[in-house]
């Protein structure tokens, strides 16, 4: 065996002594997602001496990188060689890290037309529970080899281990992108928004707010000149709409942002994950819909009860985004036999609950 | 289908063939066994729903993999998910193990019966429920042909991309637990990224659902590893798949190499320029000689190595998209380039690919077909080290590649009739895995371990990996009924086969980094 990296043999140490004290630990990245999912607690485990890039090969369109780089860090080496994480992951806060990006496994504003953060994950290196360093996937495209535990890595929020390095698939940056403007109501947007999923048209991007919905255009440069003819709509100005997307996928966005006072009110933002045929959900606030009907956020006083019921109606479920008061819940729970599954799966991998106790639910 | 024969059945799971004693010994335990739970199936099925007695099981006996053949101790046949579970109900509560088989297609042994267990046919299962053309999904029932989704979906001007070779026959259950790929994965993906709920039942015969037709769900995400999970994790009954538009127009390209390590250099230099092409494959010259005696296909027999690379989309991106390939292949060294003109010989280019298999079929009495992954910049050292393979085993190989994911399909011929041929034939397959894996790739891109890889799993993975791999089992399965003694190689098999191939008590590969 190869000699272990000092960071690693560090952070090994780190968990067999928190083991063996029974004493969990809250893995923080850039601390920049401290704000979703459940409170974290325990002591702090920093992972970002644990950076860099491993390798990068453009032409396998693989890169391999630690757990606490940064990934305004990966992003800007991608971009250098025309490539680019695809599934557009959040940057709630400058800082976070590639580590935390892959353990809450959000994405971005393309994730309904290029696919979840998960199936970018080739593989990765994981410390679990038990103090132990394992290695699933790999760094190629296809892989059948045992169960694809990378990928159920991608999203646990660290309860099941501390992900280390990890390997991702990349793709080339569109060689071309236009955004178009329709000013249309929610019902008419839904619609038109189905009716062009079954067309083949380079969209990667929808965003409908107050009576207006935007489109993106990506794909080769035929492509988006044929699309944008057909379409119609109003062309939004390039750099505009660059703000526009980089604000959605952030959050900057007027509509994510909640004041102090808002909070302490009582409003909250709720995200529900929808099929994207689902009807208009009839609750009061404001509403913002992304991923062509599928990801439909609320500004909302409502209820937690009346959003998690909304959710399920449409058959998905409502996440408690950001709120003062969370006491309902930030997952929506999950059901029994599943659950079990939740729980045996937290005893394979860190028996005594060291890791991000509580931070996905109160019993992992 | 054009499938190996082999010398002789090995059941995996069998006693030492010599002691004659023991064997008999347990052929009466099973027998009685075998009386015991079909009573106790009859209580709980329809009286046509149960074959038992080697006439009516024997076309259970094996998969795709015919090297290896079980005669399973009883089949059923449910008609609906309340038979399902209530024959795993019964199974559970007798502690008999369970294996699910669609189509029977899988080329791993995935659905090599258990000799003291019970196979679950769900080739009634094979109802279309629904095809939705607002939200681009389909609802089937596990039992559905991969192919006959795309064809309920045509009239929408939908299809459901992943395209396994076998698609005419597999079934999307059977597609599930292997996370098939197929010729179009490099621009489409697998299963896993079109596959987007399983419903299914567990060991104990729960029902569960994996994933939604939401884009994701809370907690954590266990469609991804029931995916590809080779029908360990519970048995799948209903699948909702996404579907995507046909695009408008498709045309292959034909380029000519006159090295295969040209022909590499070409595959990764299209990759690099930001170009994913619908298909991307690669044929040697024997393999493409093989292919056109067969089919004629009109390949061009004097290169060292082909590649087909496919383009598809509006008729404004393809021309686009050809004529960038063009240019990066005939800098990459190309000596000849033909495009298809129209779809008759585009289907042209694509039958010789298509049958490269029964092809191999019709020059060689028997075939292995191997299936690791390897980075793509080493596939010209890959097929060079096959070479060197051929001479050390005195055995024939010819080579097709998904090429733009790395994806290796050797197809090493020999004569089954022939012991030592079929020994030297393991022999090679096992060292293009672990050839594979020092390349940096893996033993199994689309085919699954089943029972074929299980000595290589000892290869890829340490025992701390092979012990969550048992531990994911237990999760979902704790008394590991669900296709027992698949994927996760016993510590005793590991250790018998690290005694052959450990030297000097040095791990296998000590140059790879565990980290």
């Amino acid at each position: 065996m190869s000699a272990m990296p000092r960071e690693i043999a560090r952070l090994v140490d780190r968990m067999r002594a928190a083991r063996a004290r029974h004493a969990p630990l809250q893995i923080v990245g850039g601390g920049t997602k401290a704000f979703y999912g459940e409170a974290p607690r325990g002591e702090p485990l920093c992972l970002r001496d644990l950076a860099g890039i491993t390798s990068y090969e453009p032409s396998e369109l693989v890169v391999t990188v630690r757990a606490g780089t940064p990934l305004a860090e990966l992003e800007n080496a991608l971009a250098a060689k025309g490539q680019c994480l695809p599934f557009e992951p959040p940057r709630f806060a400058s800082g976070g890290t590639v580590g935390g990006m892959v353990a809450a496994g959000i994405a971005g504003p393309s994730r309904a037309a290029v696919g979840a953060l998960r199936d970018y994950v080739l593989g990765l290196t994981l410390l679990d529970g038990r103090g132990e360093l394992l290695r699933f996937g790999g760094q190629v495209m296809k892989n059948v080899a045992g169960y694809d535990i990378s990928r159920l890595i991608a999203g646990s929020w660290g309860v099941l281990g501390i992900i280390c390095e990890v390997s991702l698939k990349v793709l080339a940056a569109p060689a071309d992108t236009a955004t178009l403007e329709f000013e249309w109501g929610e019902q008419r947007a839904l619609q038109e928004l189905a009716r062009w999923r079954a067309q083949p048209l380079p969209l990667r991007a929808s965003a409908w707010c107050d009576g207006g919905l935007r489109i993106r255009l990506a794909g080769s440069r035929a492509a988006v000149l044929e699309a944008r003819t057909r379409l119609g709509g109003t062309a939004v100005d390039r750099q505009a709409a660059f703000a526009f997307w980089q604000s959605v996928r952030d959050h900057r966005h007027e509509f994510f942002a909640l004041a102090a006072d808002e909070l302490e009110q009582g409003t909250a933002l709720w995200r529900l994950s929808v099929p994207p045929t689902a009807e208009p959900c009839s609750l009061s606030g404001r509403q913002f819909i992304e991923w062509g009907g599928a990801q439909r956020w609320w500004r909302t006083g409502a209820p937690a009860a009346e959003l998690r019921a909304a959710g399920v109606g449409a058959g998905g479920h409502a996440t408690l985004v950001r709120a003062a008061d969370k006491s309902a819940g930030a997952f929506a729970p999950v059901g029994g036999e599943l659950m079990r599954i939740h729980r045996a799966l937290k005893d394979a991998f860190d028996p005594e609950r060291i890791l991000n106790p509580g931070r996905l639910y109160a019993d992992l | 289908m054009n499938l190996p024969t082999y010398p002789k059945s090995r059941d995996p799971h069998g006693e030492d063939p010599h002691g004659e004693d023991p064997r008999h010994a347990e052929a009466v335990r099973l027998a009685v066994r075998s009386v015991e739970v079909a009573a106790a199936l009859a209580r709980v099925l329809p009286a046509g729903a149960i074959l038992a007695g080697r006439e009516q099981t024997q076309p259970y006996e094996c998969d795709g993999l015919t090297a290896f053949r079980v005669l399973p101790m009883i089949v059923v046949l449910p008609e609906n998910e309340a038979q399902l579970a209530a024959a795993l109900r019964t199974c559970h509560r007798l502690g008999v193990p369970v294996v699910a088989r669609g189509a029977g297609t899988g080329l791993s042994g995935g659905a090599l019966p258990h000799r003291a267990g019970v196979t679950v046919s769900l080739a009634k299962f094979n109802k279309i429920l629904k095809v939705d053309p607002l939200s681009c999904t389909a609802v089937v029932q596990c039992g559905v042909r991969n192919l006959a989704i795309s064809e309920a979906a045509a009239p929408f001007g939908l299809y459901y991309a992943p395209d396994p070779s076998s698609q005419i026959a597999c079934t999307i259950g059977g597609n599930v637990a292997e996370n098939s790929g197929g010729v179009h994965c490099l621009k489409y993906g697998l299963t896993l990224h079109n596959v987007m709920r399983v419903r299914g039942l567990t060991a104990a015969g729960e029902p569960v659902e994996f994933g939604s037709e939401a884009l994701d769900v809370p907690g954590l995400d266990l469609l991804a590893i029931v995916i590809g999970s080779e029908g360990m994790l519970a048995v799948t009954t209903e699948v909702t798949v996404k579907l995507v538009p046909r695009p408008e127009l498709a045309r292959c390209m034909l380029a000519s190499f006159a090295t295969v390590e040209d022909a590499g250099e070409a595959v990764a230099n299209v990759i690099a320029k930001g170009i994913v092409p619908a298909g991307l494959e690669l044929m040697d010259r024997r393999m493409t000689e093989v292919a056109e005696n067969f089919v004629h296909a009109g390949y061009d027999l004097s290169a060292a190595a082909i590649l087909l690379c496919e383009s598809d989309g509006t008729p404004e991106e393809v021309e686009e998209e050809i004529a960038a390939m063009s240019r990066v292949l005939t800098a990459s060294g190309a000596t000849r380039i033909e495009v298809s003109r129209d779809e008759a010989q585009r289907l042209k280019f694509w039958s010789g690919r298509k049958n490269a298999f029964p092809a191999s079929g019709g020059i060689s009495p028997d075939y292995m077909c191997m299936d690791s992954t390897i980075p793509r910049r080493k596939l010209a050292q890959m097929l060079l080290a096959i070479e060197g393979m051929e001479v050390k085993y005195g055995l024939r190989c010819v080579n097709v590649f998904h090429a733009g994911d790395g994806n290796l399909h050797p197809l090493i011929l020999f004569d089954a009739s022939d012991p030592d041929q079929f020994r030297r034939c393991e022999l090679f397959g096992a060292e293009i895995l672990e050839e594979s894996l020092r390349f940096g790739g893996t033993i199994t891109g689309e085919h699954g371990v089943g029972v074929e890889k299980l000595n290589s799993m000892c290869v890829q993975f340490s025992p701390a990996e092979r012990d969550r791999f048992l531990a994911v089992k237990r999760a979902f399965d704790a008394q590991e009924l669900l296709n027992p003694g698949k994927v996760i190689p016993t510590l005793q098999r590991c250790a018998e086969y690290g005694k052959m191939h450990v030297h000097r008590g040095m791990m296998p590969f000590p140059e790879l980094p565990r980290f």
